[in-house]
């Protein structure tokens, strides 16, 4: 079963046209990547999913209902995590406390004030965060605040943030973006390991990362997407090797 | 009530408390023992921690604040006008009527962040200030100031006792609210005040207006709607400084317009920032460090000065009076000016700030495990 819908997504930003008749369709379950060179429109398509932008028109439907024209929190509360290009995190926060607040609006909603009870007297919330925490692996860390961290634990941490909210769909602008090797191969490590349940759709320009993690390749190039299918199908594809794979990436 | 909390901030209330309530003793040394100054502090204590609630935790820095303080006057004046004389229901009216001024003004200033919110907040306080000067004359008596009169209504005062020839006083069911019990009335609500403000910072709705300080952006994409908890935290602060302005008019019962200038309304940024803005103690700290010099070196004049230094050869005491004159009687706004840029540039965390690194100098000569007992003391003082 789809579980987002993409249908005919038009997006011009004046004369340029960054998205032309996009079609997507995400299975529930698999991970699901989108590449293509830069400045094809990866990160617009992935911004009108979640409501940064909204396309001129076309359709996105996650599970039955429209994405478009509503705001990025009452998507997050449908169920869509996002991991941005560039950590967003809180940091002057500890890391406890990062995770934490995304488990508070997961189970309080998108506003509720509680300003009485203390954030310790919430056990439950607590728990959570020191689970997801362990399994990325930064348990020990967990009162440090998180603007010391390295680059790479700065995105582990926002994955942990989009962890504990067991979204339906996780999207991951470039996870491994300005990483190093070894910090990129920690990454397709526990992206592998954990949430192996939740939808993902993973935007990278790493092709050893999208072989690795991939159920389903989608090729955009100058707005449009010019293949779809299996890893390897996308690897013997002459199309694909001719706009992106036949470049440096080869 | 203090269920949850955890051992170092029952003890942090309880130090408070004591600091509060021993205020006359401990303000002593310095000459400031006395009830109408040590008033001031707990007032503009409460001003300051209400500012706080919005600038330090939620990171909107509003330079509109002093109206809510001057509608809290206004209203509680009204209310020893209209009704009672008793001080409670003046305090409980001031302090809805600033909330809902409050939220009037927060749901259309917090349409916008950052610079466009501050000048949005000083718009509508000069405009409230304005208007108290033309239109509104008739709530609020124009540059005569809203005052007591012989033939104020009083409903519920009439009803109970005869109208004495002079002008009532405020009371607490009999009690003046003049001199010390003034004075602790204001400390008992500083108190309430300051207790309120511990919840909430350390409450989930606390922890996710740091998170709306740090980064708004994830705040959207991590499911919430931020305008609702910013506007919810203007409006607790609106009524923090309405309960202040309201206690302005039960130590003096009298409401001018002056005190909703934007000029009083850049004295509490100033105040929160000087005693380190976030904090839980920082601002009042702030706020009675200027009520405190305010007091202080604007009574002092060349007069005075040269007093002080007879002790010294003439042209020495000529030059220092000089020199030190023009920090001192009306201009000690100079000097305040000079301080606060010190703080600023030297303590960018205030003044606890500096108490933070004086402790940890402290404990690094005490030797031991200085490190991990710094990281705990700035994280505690950054809470």
């Amino acid at each position: 079963m789809a579980i987002l819908e993409v249908n005919d997504v038009n997006k011009a930003f004046g004369g340029l046209k960054a998205l032309n008749a996009v079609n997507l369709s995400v299975e529930e379950g698999t991970v699901h990547a989108i590449i293509g060179p830069n400045g094809a429109g990866k990160s617009t398509l992935l911004n009108c999913f979640v409501g940064r932008l909204i396309p001129d028109t076309g359709s996105v439907m996650f599970n039955g209902k429209s994405l478009l024209g509503i705001k990025p929190h009452e998507i997050n509360q449908t169920g869509v995590a996002r991991v941005f290009q560039t950590p967003e995190i809180f940091t002057d926060l500890s890391i406890l406390e990062n995770v934490m607040i995304p488990a508070f609006a997961k189970l309080d909603g998108a506003f509720r004030i509680n300003a009485w009870k203390t954030v310790g007297s919430r056990g439950e919330v607590r728990d959570m965060a020191e689970k997801v925490l362990v399994e990325v692996g930064l348990h020990e860390k967990r009162d440090v605040i998180s603007s010391s961290l390295s680059r790479g634990d700065k995105r582990r941490l926002e994955m942990a943030m989009c962890l504990v909210q067991e979204p339906k769909l996780l999207l991951l602008d470039e996870p491994t973006a300005g990483m190093s090797r070894a910090d990129t191969n920690n990454t397709v490590d526990l992206l592998q390991r954990v949430g192996t349940h939740i939808t993902k759709i993973v935007i990278e320009h790493d092709m050893h990362v999208v072989f690795s993690l991939a159920d389903h390749i989608s090729v955009l190039a100058q707005g449009t997407v010019i293949a779809g299918g299996k890893p390897a199908d996308i690897k013997g594809n002459p199309k694909v090797q001719e706009a992106y794979l036949g470049g440096s990436h080869a | 009530m203090f269920a949850g909390l955890t051992r170092n901030d029952k003890l942090l209330f309880i130090g408070f408390t004591i600091a509060a309530l021993a205020m006359p003793l401990l303000a002593w040394p310095v000459g400031a023992n006395y009830p109408d100054l040590l008033q001031k502090f707990a007032i503009y204590g409460i001003f300051a921690i209400g500012f706080n609630i919005l600038f330090g935790l939620t990171g909107y820095l509003s330079f509109g604040h002093a109206a809510f303080l001057g509608v809290g006057s206004y209203a509680a004046v009204w209310m020893f006008k209209g009704v009672t004389m008793n001080v409670i229901p003046a305090v409980i009216f001031g302090v809805m009527v600033s909330g809902m001024f409050a939220a009037l003004i927060g749901f259309i200033s917090l349409r916008r962040s950052g610079i466009y919110f501050s000048i949005l907040t000083l718009a509508f306080a000069q405009m409230s200030y304005n208007l108290a000067y033309s239109v509104l004359t008739p709530i609020t008596n124009g540059e005569t100031g809203l005052q007591l009169s012989q033939d104020d209504a009083r409903i519920i005062d009439r009803l109970f006792v005869e109208q004495g020839a002079g002008l009532p006083s405020t009371n607490l069911f009999g009690l003046e609210m003049s001199g010390y019990p003034g004075f602790y009335f204001c400390c008992v609500l500083l108190i309430i005040a300051f207790f309120i403000s511990l919840r909430i910072q350390r409450s989930p709705f606390g922890m996710m207006l740091r998170a709306i300080k740090t980064n708004q952006v994830r705040m959207n994409y991590t499911g919430f709607n931020t305008r609702p908890y910013a506007l919810t935290a203007f409006i607790i602060s609106g009524m923090y400084a309405g309960l202040a302005g309201s206690l302005l008019a039960v130590t003096d019962p009298l409401a001018g317009a002056e005190r909703m200038q934007w000029t009083a309304s850049g004295e509490v940024v100033l105040m929160t920032i000087l005693g380190g803005a976030g904090t839980l103690i920082g601002p009042i700290l702030g706020a009675g460090l200027i009520k405190y010099f305010e007091n202080i070196f604007s009574s002092y004049n060349d007069g005075l000065l040269s007093e002080s230094f007879s002790f010294l050869p003439d042209f020495l005491n000529d030059t220092l009076v000089f020199i030190i004159g023009p920090f001192v009687g009306e201009g000690w706004s100079l000097l305040l000016g000079i301080v606060f840029m010190a703080i600023v540039i030297f303590l960018p965390g205030g003044l606890m700030e500096g108490l933070t690194r004086i402790h940890g100098w402290y404990r690094r000569r005490g030797g031991g495990d200085t490190r991990a007992a710094d990281a705990a003391s700035s994280r505690q003082a950054a809470e």
